[in-house]
């Protein structure tokens, strides 16, 4: 048992070293990312359904005028473990926007099956599918990547600090403004402040303010950028549980088929 | 197979006997599973049957990714994405494939340095120890062109960097290149070839496990004390060993399903931990990424690569001596590979007589200490290449020469080995308190 627990404990160690090293990325110009307590960090976290309809309401008022969502189906918004949107209002919604069909290469109003728009071309920002898992927030310490372990990698956490880290100041450069912001790489960012004080009016009738919103719409986007997460922790559970029962019976199983050719006795 | 003296398959019923006399197939079964195994094995050796499962779960995967994903530098990121959102299951099969590498180098590592450790590279096992160098060879190629499939910006770039090692051979480098990528840059001609050899090299690592496994059913097993099975009678030889079946099935089932329970929860709750934010931006040739680091299991090797820069004097030297034709760049290069090369010449570097590292007083803290700078090696791989980390690259990566080229060889000269066990029985006897029958 004591070189079990050794081995076991070696083995740990080597796979938390290893475990640490990957996935370090600029630890140079140091920017400020808030930790936030989102509802689906952790093992057992879960979306916050009601977050996820306001932070989609974001999008769609504020953030969609620049930002696509090329890799969202419409549909999608009515799964469970998402914003579950009544499916008549999705379609509906769906039909809002105005689609080329694939086949007939005619355009035609969207339906539930198609995605959201993919934007681009000047002055439109880059898509926002999977940029909460496309940032990192928090590094290191030491390129050790413990601060990951423990926190998450922190890609919403990224989109909420940019979005609520205008520094107010402003330049112009080549014809072009950028905005100081305390999070964004190199301090200056192109995209001007998107949000302010009840920008927008929450259909739930939550207050909108600037941190309100911009957290809202992180958790909308990292639903966006892994739909599949809240079974994907569940599939994660139930096989944790079952490879620890299976586990317990192998070792009980291993220590009796050994017990004679060890001079033990072993009884259950 | 085995030199080592126990039962041979006697086929009993009438079929049996048809069968064995036409195809022996259940015997070479038969004499697979029941190869005596010295009983005195601990914990490192179960990695063995974790890469086996490896390689069966990433080829299983593989195999179901494959209907999904779309071999094209249009569509290649978007058919990830559809993998893991519209296909059933389809991001836990892209997850566990994608973790499962981390798991399949982990336990390569462990199971490499097991056999560092406790001399398995020795006489008469020198085969096994080659073959075993050539998959870990083969499993870098297949992990590097698999990364490139997503087709995300780190799967481009680095594409772009480690084919850019090619390069760096003197004269023919430049052609050599163009010939891996298909062109002049990495493009869809590269992303179609690194497609099909991603798929084929499993299995050609799996021919070579065979291989492996039969090399050292030949040989027997190395064991903890590095002491000989006795193969003298079968009673004596079974003194030393247990049946593969059912003993080593069991115990190393059992390990599996411990390190399975890890892996299920990485996966299941921490699945991007290991993987690179940028590898979610899809491939663009015209922005490189502020730092370009390869997977994790490739760091030790790539701050090796990096180690010899052009301020050397080991390179300044060899540089002048070869006018000009080798500089920093493809010394480099040759250091990686001949990092992986010093590692598979083990067995002739290594003087000692004595097998086990058990019983070998100073060559346990310089084991240690190339264990450690392996890690060192991993961590400093992934830091940038100004202030100290340089000086640190050159330090591992020297250790790790010296390891192999100059502590090996002299330390069998001059080490004064631990009195040793006579035999497997007593050294397990003796662990396990049991007065010998005798």
């Amino acid at each position: 048992m004591k070189h079990l627990l050794i081995s076991a404990l070696s083995a740990l160690v080597i796979g938390a070293s290893a475990l640490t090293s990957p996935a370090i990325a600029a630890e140079s110009g140091e920017s400020h990312v808030e930790d936030i307590d989102f509802s689906f960090e952790g093992p057992f976290g879960t979306f916050d359904q009601q977050q996820l309809r306001r932070g989609f309401q974001v999008y769609r008022e504020v953030c969609s005028a620049c930002h696509g969502l090329r890799y969202v189906a419409f549909r999608t918004l009515a799964d469970q473990g998402g914003p579950m949107m009544d499916p008549a209002w999705v379609r509906a919604y769906a039909a809002e926007f105005t689609v080329m069909d694939k086949e007939t290469g005619e355009e035609r109003p969207g339906k539930e099956t198609d995605h959201f728009p993919f934007i681009s071309g000047m002055g439109m920002g880059p898509d926002l599918s999977l940029m909460a898992k496309a940032r990192a927030g928090f590094h290191g310490p030491y390129g050790l990547g413990i601060n990951q372990f423990f926190r998450g990698i922190g890609g919403p956490e990224y989109i909420y600090s940019v979005l609520t880290g205008y520094t107010g100041e402003e330049k112009e450069e080549a014809g072009s403004y950028f905005y100081g912001n305390h999070t964004f790489p190199g301090g200056w960012i192109a995209m001007p402040p998107p949000l302010s004080e009840d920008l927008i009016e929450y259909e739930d009738g939550t207050p909108a303010t600037v941190e309100q919103m911009a957290q809202d719409v992180a958790a909308y986007l990292m639903w966006t950028a892994e739909p599949k997460l809240e079974s994907r922790k569940r599939w994660g559970f139930v096989a944790v549980l079952m490879l620890a029962v299976l586990s317990t019976l192998l070792y009980l199983t291993n220590k009796k088929l050994w017990a004679p050719h060890k001079g033990k006795k072993f009884d259950l | 197979m085995s030199g080592i003296p126990h039962d041979h398959y006697e086929p009993k019923t009438g079929f049996e006997k048809w069968t064995h006399k036409r195809l022996p197939i259940i015997g070479l079964i038969y004499d697979t599973i029941m190869i005596p195994t010295p009983k005195n094995l601990n914990w490192w050796w179960i990695w063995g049957i974790v890469l086996a499962f490896c390689l069966v779960l990433q080829i299983v995967t593989g195999i179901v990714l494959v209907m999904h994903y779309t071999p094209h530098v249009d569509l290649a990121f978007a058919s990830v994405e559809h993998i893991m959102r519209d296909v059933n299951g389809g991001y836990m099969l892209r997850y566990i494939h994608a973790n499962g590498a981390s798991l399949f180098f982990l336990a390569v590592y462990i199971h490499i340095f097991r056999g560092l450790y406790y001399g398995s590279y020795k006489a008469p096992r020198e085969i096994t120890w080659i073959i075993g160098m050539i998959i870990y060879l083969c499993m870098m190629g297949t992990a590097f062109m698999g990364y490139v499939l997503p087709w995300g910006q780190m799967s481009f770039w680095g594409a772009t960097v480690i084919t850019g090692l090619f390069g760096a051979i003197p004269g023919i480098g430049e052609s050599i290149q163009a010939w891996l990528l298909g062109g002049p840059a990495v493009d869809n001609a590269t992303l179609n070839r690194f497609f099909s050899l991603h798929y084929l090299l499993p299995f050609v690592i799996a021919a070579l496990v065979v291989v492996h496994i039969w090399a050292f059913h030949t040989t027997g097993n190395n064991n903890p004390t590095g002491v000989p099975v006795r193969t003298g009678s079968k009673a004596e030889a079974e003194k030393d060993t247990l049946p593969f079946w059912p003993y080593f099935v069991i115990k190393d089932l059992f390990a599996l399903a411990v390190i399975l329970l890890v892996f299920a929860a990485v996966v299941g709750f921490m699945p991007n931990y290991l993987g690179h934010p940028d590898n979610y931006i899809e491939a663009n040739p015209l922005a490189t990424p502020a730092h370009i680091v390869p997977e994790w299991y490739f760091l030790p090797f790539y701050a090796i690569l990096r180690a010899f820069t052009s301020d050397v004097w080991a390179v300044m030297f060899v540089n002048w001596i070869t006018f000009g034709i080798v500089d920093a760049k493809f010394f480099g290069v040759l250091a990686m590979f001949g990092a992986i090369l010093v590692m598979a010449l083990a067995p002739w570097l290594d003087t000692s007589k004595v097998r086990s590292g058990a019983y070998r007083p100073m060559f346990k803290w310089w084991f240690w200490l190339l264990a450690i700078d392996f890690m060192v090696l991993m961590w400093v791989g992934a830091m940038p290449t100004d202030g100290i980390y340089p000086y640190i690259s050159l330090i591992g990566a020297t250790y790790w020469f010296v390891y192999f080229l100059v502590i090996l060889p002299l330390l069998g000269l001059i080490e004064k080995p631990q009195q040793m066990p006579a035999t497997i029985e007593e050294d397990f006897n003796h662990h396990y308190d049991i007065k010998s029958a005798e």
